[in-house]
């Protein structure tokens, strides 16, 4: 196990060099610059702006630097955002927000999601998987700014009766400023876990296994929960393990609609205004997250199904 | 205390069953009105050709019929008790505890997540609430042994992967035993395994029956597994038992033409090497359109006009031996006019 963890350190390294770089050209490759604004400034402040931060140098001698400077753990300053303030210090600052929404999203998401997609593979073909296969599909194919702006309406609109949600984020209204964004944020998530589970349900229902556990006088309740949602839940884990990353990480839509201050927002804002460092820094620390979860996910894997080997070897 | 009950008189008493699979192409009568009787300790095979309605029925025994599958006529009376008005969740309690079942593919059967302790004691705990998991784990353990794994503490801990086909069955077989039931239902349990892998199994499997006197169903298409292990046999063809016997009458004195197709179509130790095997001619009933008469009359050498009109009733042949055959009848109507005449 420690081998094969330090194999995966080593190869998450590789990784995240690989995307900083890409990262690194795709954004030298965009026109303009973080010193754009309404008023364009005079050449001779571009210059010195460049200069000062080092921008007028040839693109891989700048790559070469920041890589540098990332191994020791810094990630520069934004140049435009919050001008000066080390990239680390934002991403400390605004994660752990997005981070505790994600996780409420996601938890909703996995807590509702399983049961509701073991109830419909139970009762396939009947009414119960009828409606649900129908609220999935809308959560599915329904983009979330839609599903964000529906909530808003209704839970924080013109109707005095069901106005019993903040429209704007506020931190300090506490538990009901959480409910409408994580429920939006966490939609579709439950719909995509739902859906996967029914499916790997239906065909691990389908197992010998099951006609055993049947045989042996076993009631309903542990043959669905224990001997089929066991087996059926590799698929759900995978697709999870990303997508916790991908919703830690802040989901882009649903903060701006209700204007949380999160990282997710921060992610897109800076690509728009170019604020290179802060465009690397998000970026690799989302390349990291996934990373991270992947390797969780694979770990999962092996205590979730015995004859899963993690190296050649194992066991 | 149960003595009269434990070992004489009738173990399971299927009249008439009648099991139909209602699919979009039309209704499957996959069991068209069977009987027959099992005693306590006694060990009966049903032999048949895939899709006679052999598997179905045995499922019936223990209500794990799928949807669209029904039973929709006849009774099961399974040690006194009437199974097929069972509620659910009375059925639950019923499988595992008086009737058992093992299957044809060990490989698939055993939960791969899951070790092998773990699902023996399940098996018991599910119908003794208040046995303690320490004792739970004891009875498993005793059973393993019973069935031949050696090695016992190590393999409780054990996956079903790291297990061989030949054990795995084994375990199944504990599993299957391990409430002590009344009734242990065979489904080919040792067609997924190889020849010498096969014997031993047989070998445990009767065994067993001696020591623990339980009645046994061999679901199989191998008459030499019956020939090794059944007491008596019944014969399916298209969901109906044709012919019905001791081991001896099936082996030595078929009557039904498809018996006889059976046996010669079956490879014999003692053929000359020149002879070659008798396959039975034609293919199995379509069971959505089956036809008036005799299932088999299509595919029967010595069929005649009354065969493709009307089923054959059932002769009695002496002792349990019955078959469902016109040419049986008409040889009990000749005899007769031989005895008027004399």
């Amino acid at each position: 196990m420690a081998k094969y963890t330090i194999k995966r350190l080593l190869m998450a390294i590789i990784t995240l060099l690989i995307v900083a770089s890409i990262t690194f050209a795709l954004m030298n490759s965009i026109p303009g610059s973080p010193w754009l604004s309404e008023k364009t400034p005079s050449q001779a402040t571009i210059d010195a702006l460049n200069e000062k931060y080092g921008l007028d140098q040839p693109g891989i001698v700048q790559l070469g630097k920041y890589l540098g400077n990332l191994v020791q753990g810094d990630m520069g300053v934004s140049l435009k955002m919050q001008k000066n303030r080390p990239v680390t210090d934002i991403i400390r600052e605004m994660f752990p927000l997005s981070a505790k929404i994600g996780f409420f999203a996601i938890l909703w998401a996995i807590i509702v999601g399983i049961p509701l997609g073991c109830l419909a593979a139970y009762h396939r073909g009947k009414w119960v998987d009828s409606v649900l296969r129908v609220i999935c599909t809308i959560g599915i194919s329904m983009p979330s700014f839609v599903v964000a702006s529906l909530l808003l309406s209704t839970f924080a609109g013109k109707n005095e009766a069901l106005r019993v949600f903040p429209t704007i984020f506020d931190a300090s209204l506490g538990f009901r400023t959480y409910v409408l964004p994580c429920f939006a944020l966490g939609f579709y998530p439950m719909c995509y876990v739902a859906r996967q589970t029914r499916s790997s349900m239906l065909d691990a229902l389908g197992q010998d296994y099951i006609k055993t556990a049947r045989a042996k006088g076993l009631k309903s309740g542990p043959i669905i929960f224990k001997h089929a949602l066991r087996n059926a839940l590799i698929p759900v884990i995978t697709y999870l393990g990303p997508q916790i990353a991908f919703v830690f990480c802040g989901g882009f839509v649903v903060e701006t609609v209700f204007s949380i201050p999160g990282l997710g927002r921060y992610f897109i804002q800076s690509i728009i205004n170019r604020d290179y460092p802060l465009i690397m820094g998000t970026t690799i620390f989302l390349a990291a997250f996934i990373i991270l979860m992947n390797f969780l996910v694979d770990v999962l894997y092996k205590v979730v199904d015995p004859r899963i080997q993690l190296e050649k070897g194992d066991n | 205390m149960n003595k009269e009950k434990t070992n004489t008189g009738k173990l399971l008493e299927v009249k008439d069953l009648r099991v139909s699979f209602f699919t979009p192409a039309g209704e499957v009568k996959a069991v068209g009105g069977i009987s027959y009787d099992l005693n306590y300790g006694e060990v009966m095979g049903i032999v048949g050709e895939s899709g006679s309605g052999k598997s179905v029925e045995a499922y019936s025994i223990m209500g794990l019929l799928q949807s669209p599958g029904k039973v929709i006529g006849g009774s099961i009376t399974c040690d006194g008790e009437d199974v097929i008005s069972k509620s659910k969740e009375e059925m639950s309690d019923f499988r595992g505890k008086k009737v058992s079942m093992i299957f044809q593919n060990p490989m698939t059967c055993l939960n791969p997540v899951y070790t092998i302790g773990n699902q023996l004691v399940e098996a018991l705990r599910a119908h003794n609430k208040t046995i303690s998991k320490a004792e739970a784990e004891k009875k498993a353990m005793e059973m393993l042994e019973l069935v031949g794994i050696n090695n016992i503490e190590k393999r409780m801990k054990q996956y079903p992967h790291e297990f061989s086909g030949g054990m795995r069955q084994r375990v199944m077989i504990a599993m299957g035993l391990i409430c002590s039931p009344k009734l242990l239902i065979a489904d080919e349990p040792t067609t997924a395994l190889d020849v010498t892998i096969q014997a031993q199994i047989l070998e445990l499997m009767k065994d067993i029956q001696r020591k623990t006197n339980m009645g046994i169903i061999f679901i199989t298409h191998n008459l030499g597994v019956v020939a090794e292990i059944c007491d008596k046999v019944s014969v399916m063809y298209a969901g109906k038992i044709v012919e019905q016997g001791t081991v001896e009458d099936i082996f030595y004195r078929p009557s039904h033409p498809y018996t006889h197709g059976l046996l010669s179509s079956m490879p014999r130790v003692d053929a000359e090497s020149y002879e070659r095997l008798v396959p039975i001619e034609g293919s199995p009933v379509d069971m959505l359109n089956p036809p008036d008469g005799c299932p088999f009359a299509p595919r029967c050498k010595q069929c005649m006009q009354v065969c493709l009109n009307k089923m054959p009733p059932y002769v009695e042949l002496g002792g349990d031996h019955r078959s469902a055959c016109w040419l049986r009848v008409k040889e009990q109507i000749d005899n007769k006019e031989e005895q008027t005449n004399e």
